[in-house]
């Protein structure tokens, strides 16, 4: 999932160089000073060790191929998710330098793809609150937790490579074909990684369970200030995107709408010959929902009405859109009892 | 040669090439970092379809690797990782995009494959930069240059415990998988049934190496930083080679110095 610099616009590097480094100075500022310096050997030695699983060919039965191991659950479960952060970007960089696997210039999305996912949303969302959950088989959990963060965790990391891609216009591949190509692939291997992830976590567990980070214990002050941390650097991603992003927005169609209207100007004829005003089908129903939508849609097409030519809209457009993307997830977290608070 | 022994002896031919000494080996870590994000930032900068454009800034990386006495072909092997993703990616260019952009003879040169061919050079260009940072500045040369831009301390020197680690544990991990392999004949990689005690035992022996690295850094005095690299002030000559390199890059990108060649011939 390594994306390469070619495939990178500069802006969206830049920008996912920003997203990374916001949540790697989330995570040196949350790793105490005396951790800095107790973790910091354990810390190099772990990423070294991901660094050397990662070489190791594992089997798949059944299949004849083999699997690896990406690591950022793993370093998460072992490490916690400050110091498991950390040190992907370390084997991220190091894997960019001298294997060319990746790119200095895609380092931040690279970062952002398989180590944010892994070990934020697949820590925070996914790893804790199920070996949170009281009573029950521990390896079950444990087995359960990475396999679903692994699978989860990857697929997030596929389909930001997909928006990455897509945002800096590189490709002609329309982003449902190259979504609908990236996902199935990742699915099976975060299934592997899953798998692998489990595997050690429960030989672990079963030989020395002190070293896995133990998540029943941590104060619940620390607890808020994490899911806080995660959301905080969501929302300010969010807001990168789509306020830098959105300056380089194109004003032409999109593919879709270019392939059934065209250019107005060279004619239709090139095209499926459909008309953009005539187009649709004329009904009561489609008419009221156009109402509906002309009196809810306070910035149509991107932009401020009456002024769609307008950059600076375009880029209030693109972060209140971000916000409301940030609030709808906030909302969908709140009714997912994310934020429940804690029974004493 | 499989994946371990290729991963030891890439990192040994890196370090017996960023032990050199020429022109290149000897300029201050920071000017060749950040010339070499500058290179690499305005490479992709180019748009797809300006080929043109993008084709003199092969000139820099082949001189530089001239003035740092490494063969070109060197880094040609790296390529493996990233162009699999490039073509993948850049492959859907020639079949979706057939607007003739160009007609020699009976052949018709279209907008795709121009952006194809742009799309793998830009690959090709930004690793070629990569590759050649590495080659001529060690990596604790490499940290120092970090520190001077302000990253972390904890980064910087996890970066350098990683990296003497690798070699270590790579060695571990080749041992472990050889006699793994000695015990299962024909087999191609770890069965599934092993996967968790192969692995874990990996894990298991590093944490206690790491427990004992601690112990004896902290019985050293170590307080979260390294001494990283002996490295001597900046002087003229890398003041001349950030500048120089620096204003050949604004130009290779302000200029399209392949129509002017063009015009100028023809």
């Amino acid at each position: 999932m390594h994306m390469a610099d070619a495939l990178l616009a500069p802006t969206v590097a830049a920008t996912m160089y920003v997203a990374s480094g916001v949540t790697a100075g989330v995570s040196v500022k949350n790793l105490r000073m005396d951790e800095q310096t107790s973790k910091l050997p354990v810390m190099g030695v772990m990423a070294a060790f991901v660094f050397a699983g990662q070489m190791i060919n594992y089997t798949i039965p059944g299949t004849g191929s083999s699997g690896h191991l990406c690591g950022g659950m793993m370093l998460s479960a072992l490490l916690g998710p400050y110091a498991g952060f950390l040190s992907m970007i370390v084997i991220l960089a190091i894997q960019c330098l001298f294997f060319a696997d990746g790119g200095l210039m895609a380092l931040g999305a690279n970062c952002w793809n398989m180590a944010f996912y892994g070990c934020f949303i697949g820590y925070f969302l996914i790893y804790r609150p199920i070996m949170r959950k009281k009573g029950g088989n521990t390896q079950l959990r444990l087995i359960v937790a990475s396999i679903l963060g692994c699978i989860i965790t990857l697929q997030l990391g596929a389909f930001s490579v997909c928006i990455e891609t897509f945002a800096s216009g590189i490709s002609e591949l329309p982003f449902g074909a190259f979504a609908a190509l990236m996902q199935p692939i990742h699915l099976a291997i975060g299934l592997i990684e899953g798998i692998i992830t489990a595997a050690v976590l429960v030989f672990v567990y079963q030989t020395r369970p002190e070293l896995l980070e133990v998540v029943g214990e941590e104060s619940s002050g620390q607890s808020k200030m994490s899911v806080k941390t995660v959301v905080v650097i969501l929302a300010v991603a969010a807001l990168l995107v789509g306020g830098i992003g959105s300056q380089f927005a194109s004003s032409h169609p999109d593919g879709l709408e270019w392939s059934l209207f065209g250019n107005s100007e060279e004619g239709y004829s090139a095209n499926m010959g459909l008309d953009e005003e005539e187009f649709g089908v004329s009904s009561g129903a489609a008419d009221t929902a156009a109402g509906i939508q002309e009196k809810t849609a306070f910035l149509p097409d991107y932009a401020f009405a009456g002024d769609e030519e307008n950059a600076m809209g375009t880029t209030v457009s693109g972060i209140l859109g971000g916000a409301i993307v940030a609030a709808a997830a906030v909302v969908i977290c709140l009714l997912g009892g994310f934020f429940r608070k804690k029974k004493s | 040669m499989d994946q371990i022994s290729a991963a030891m002896h890439d990192i040994a031919e890196i370090d017996t090439l960023a032990a050199g000494n020429s022109f290149l080996h000897r300029r201050h870590p920071l000017p060749k970092l950040l010339i070499t994000i500058l290179y690499i930032f305005t490479v992709v900068s180019f748009p797809t379809e300006q080929l043109s454009g993008i084709l003199p800034m092969i000139l820099v990386p082949v001189v530089l690797y001239q003035l740092a006495d490494i063969p070109v072909s060197t880094c040609f092997y790296k390529l493996r990782f990233i162009l699999p993703l490039v073509c993948a990616v850049g492959i859907w260019n020639p079949i979706l995009n057939r607007t003739p952009a160009l007609q020699m003879g009976r052949f018709v040169v279209t907008a795709g494959m121009i952006s194809f061919v742009t799309l793998l050079l830009k690959g090709i260009l930004s690793l070629m930069m990569s590759f050649l940072l590495i080659a001529v500045t060690s990596i604790e040369k490499i940290c120092y240059a970090l520190r001077l831009l302000h990253v972390p301390k904890i980064l910087v020197t996890q970066t350098l415990i990683t990296f003497r680690y690798i070699s270590l544990l790579l060695h571990e991990a080749g041992t472990m998988f050889q006699a793994y392999q000695l015990r299962a004949p024909g087999q191609k990689g770890v069965h599934i049934s092993a996967w968790g005690s192969f692995l874990g035992q990996l894990l298991l022996r590093s944490m206690d190496r790491a427990g004992e690295l601690y112990q004896s850094m902290e019985l050293r005095g170590f307080r979260g930083s390294f001494y990283y690299a002996d490295v001597k002030h900046a002087g003229k000559a890398d003041y001349m080679y950030f500048i120089v390199m620096a204003a050949v890059l604004l130009l290779f990108r302000s200029v399209n110095i392949s129509i002017l060649i063009g015009t100028i011939f023809s």
